[in-house]
């Protein structure tokens, strides 16, 4: 098979650390953990690697209650139970009554697939432990059916975690790790570009500017990254909001349109409002 | 040249194992880092390293293995804090005063002086000729003038030069090793670790309760499970300002080191005593306060408050009226505490003083009492004993 490099799509910018690391695991087909304040595209990722390479993608959301096993495979013994007592003779085959989890269609994919699981953060604390022997062989056991499912192709494995929780080291060990640093104004520049083509040079500019200044405000509970940002661009678009509208500074009416897209809890509202207001307050005098 | 830098890694505490050293030189074989030294920069980033605390350290360890300065440091002794180098001020020196520093001798000296330097400078320092710091005459240090000297901590490179990527330390902020990472803290944390798990209660596991009485073929086989959830809520409280700074700080990150484990955590801060408003960002004291009666209304009783603090003060802080050295209240400290305690059963006070000396300073035994008894010294012992306390309700 062709070796295949990553290099962004047309509707997603990479970094040049975050392009090697997705090529280093692709390369030595370890699984790659990334980090990240939220909204700064970690989920994407997989997608837009599974679209650039041209692979099917399987996603794994976590949750609190998932267990590692249901990742590989489930037996539904109730049904199992319900047949019996009703004489239905699927009882016999107990492969019937196994459902196979993400992992495992990952694992039988003909071609290499992609396969995001989403915020491992979220689950048990041992949730990784369990999964360690599985994406180091890539391969389970199913008691049930004494059978062992084996990866045709080890499988492009992207991991996220929104830090919550401290990830064993013993998995950490098996991961490549990235970091996705918040973009910096360029980056960030490129990034709205591919979203929004048509948008005009100077409101681009002007919102830029409000939301990294927005994004120094000491005491924001959440800062607003660049999910937020795309949203509010797109309201600034479909509302058709003249860039002079975001520039009000020296009228010191410098509340931005529509900044509800941005700060996303009513403390950092307040707190924003109020130095606005002690802004105008001090222009006045 | 790859097994130094390997080494040089783990001596600054950064977990690599031979594990990654391997993976590291797998990538190289299969050629995914060609020749650039940022791309194997990067590679050797996202191979060795797991966790963003440690970029900075090792954007520390690359740039200096790489810069070719072998014997820069035998270990890095400690983090320097950043404040030490906070811009201060610029310095223009005349001539003569630049030829008396290029006399210091030359870059072996400097580097063993430096050494010395880092291991005897207790305290932050700017402008001198000797300490660390910033504005100085002093070869260590950044902003200073010195042709010789060791930049630490410069943003960026005043003749202009290209900085690396290594070199701007875009990670600094992730770093969790300031400060904790002895030993004692380590056990401290167990401790509070303990005590945000055993909240946990039992409960019916409906899920395995009907998957076992299926395998059973039937017949009914309860299972139990402890919670998921850890229950500890937290509100804490730093005394800040003066001699109490150094141990709010450890205790602190000895908190937010635990944060994971708890369900909840807030921290607020006071100065001596607890008024009618608290803060929550120390550089923005003055305009953005927090009634604490509106603590009161926001987190329900069960949250458990700690109050770290010295409690060392003039009685009237606490019993009098107007008697706050910071501003006029119009009710007593004691009143306040009096309200906190009657909402919050679950309250303990940490001091950092030592418990022998608490009998002779009175306001630490007033404030014993509003406490109902339950201060406990910060060490490891006492926050056993305080978590303890926790548990059950004053």
């Amino acid at each position: 098979m062709a070796k295949q490099q990553f290099s962004g799509t047309d509707t997603y910018i990479v970094t040049e650390d975050l392009m090697m690391a997705v090529n280093a695991a692709i390369a030595l087909q370890r699984p790659l953990l990334v980090k990240g304040e939220p909204g700064t595209g970690k989920t994407m990722l997989a997608e837009e690697v599974a679209t650039a390479l041209q692979r099917p993608l399987a996603q794994w959301h976590i949750k609190s209650t998932t267990k590692a096993a249901q990742g590989l495979y489930e037996y539904d013994a109730v049904a199992r139970l319900r047949d019996s007592q009703l004489g239905d003779s699927a009882v016999h085959d107990i492969s019937n009554y196994i459902i196979k989890g993400k992992l495992w269609e990952a694992f039988e994919s003909k071609i290499q697939p992609v396969l995001l699981i989403d915020e491992i953060d979220k689950a048990d604390i041992e949730f990784p432990n369990d999964l360690l022997l599985e994406l180091d062989r890539m391969e389970f056991f199913v008691y049930e059916t004494k059978e062992t499912i084996r990866a045709k192709q080890r499988p492009i494995i992207i991991i996220t975690s929104n830090n919550e929780k401290e990830l064993p080291d013993a998995f950490l060990r098996r991961c490549f790790f990235h970091y996705i640093a918040f973009p910096d104004h360029d980056t960030m520049n490129a990034i709205v570009r591919v979203h929004y083509p048509d948008i005009k040079k100077r409101l681009l500019a002007e919102a830029l500017e409000c939301f990294f200044e927005l994004r120094e405000i000491p005491g924001l509970k959440k800062k607003p990254s660049t999910s937020e940002l795309l949203d509010w661009i797109k309201l600034l678009v479909a509302e058709d909001i003249p860039p002079e509208a975001l520039r009000d500074k020296d009228s010191r009416k410098a509340i931005p349109k529509l900044y509800g897209a941005l700060l996303k809890n009513e403390q950092d509202m307040h707190l924003f409002e109020r130095l606005v207001f002690m802004s105008r307050h001090s222009g006045a005098n | 040249m790859l097994i130094e830098l390997f080494h040089k890694l783990r001596k600054v505490q950064i977990p690599v194992s031979i594990t990654e050293y391997l993976a590291l030189m797998g990538a190289l074989d299969a050629g995914v880092a060609s020749c650039s030294v940022s791309e194997f920069y990067y590679l050797a980033r996202a191979v060795l390293v797991k966790d963003e605390r440690y970029f900075d350290r090792f954007d520390q360890v690359f740039g200096e293995h790489f810069r070719g300065q072998e014997t820069l440091f035998d270990e890095i002794i400690g983090e320097i804090p950043l404040e030490w180098l906070r811009k201060q001020r610029e310095l223009n020196l005349t001539d003569e005063e630049k030829a008396l520093v290029e006399s210091l001798g030359g870059w072996d000296k400097l580097m063993e002086t430096l050494r010395q330097r880092l291991e005897e400078q207790k305290k932050e320092h700017h402008g001198g000729s000797k300490m660390i710091g910033t504005g100085g005459t002093s070869p260590f240090g950044a902003y200073g003038y010195n042709p010789e000297g060791v930049r630490i901590g410069q943003e960026e490179s005043r003749q202009g030069r290209a900085v690396k990527v290594w070199d701007r330390r875009d990670y600094r902020n992730l770093d969790d090793q300031v400060e904790l990472g002895t030993r004692n803290i380590k056990l401290a944390l167990r401790q509070l670790r303990r005590f945000a798990r055993e909240g946990a209660e039992e409960e019916l596991d409906l899920e395995d309760t009907i998957k076992s009485t299926a395998r059973n073929a039937g017949l009914l086989d309860l299972k139990m499970v402890p919670e998921r959830h850890n229950a500890a809520k937290v509100l804490l409280f730093l005394d800040v300002g003066g001699s109490m700074d150094p141990y709010v700080r450890v205790c602190e990150e000895l908190f937010s080191a635990a944060r994971s484990e708890f369900k909840h955590l807030e921290h607020f801060y006071f100065h001596n005593f607890i008024y009618e408003t608290v803060w929550r960002d120390n550089n923005m004291r003055a305009n953005v306060r927090i009634p604490t009666t509106q603590i009161m209304h926001t987190y329900s009783a069960d949250h458990k408050l700690v109050f770290v603090g010295d409690a060392t003060m003039s009685p009237y802080e606490i019993m009098a009226v107007g008697g706050s050295v910071e501003h006029w209240n119009e009710e007593a400290g004691a009143t306040w505490m009096a309200r906190l305690m009657g909402l919050y059963p679950y309250t303990v006070w940490l001091n950092p003083q030592a418990e022998d000396y608490w009998g002779h300073i009175p306001s630490i035994g007033m404030t014993k009492e509003l406490l109902s008894e339950r201060m406990f010294p910060l060490t490891v012992d006492g926050l056993e004993r305080a978590m303890k306390a926790l548990k059950k309700a004053h």
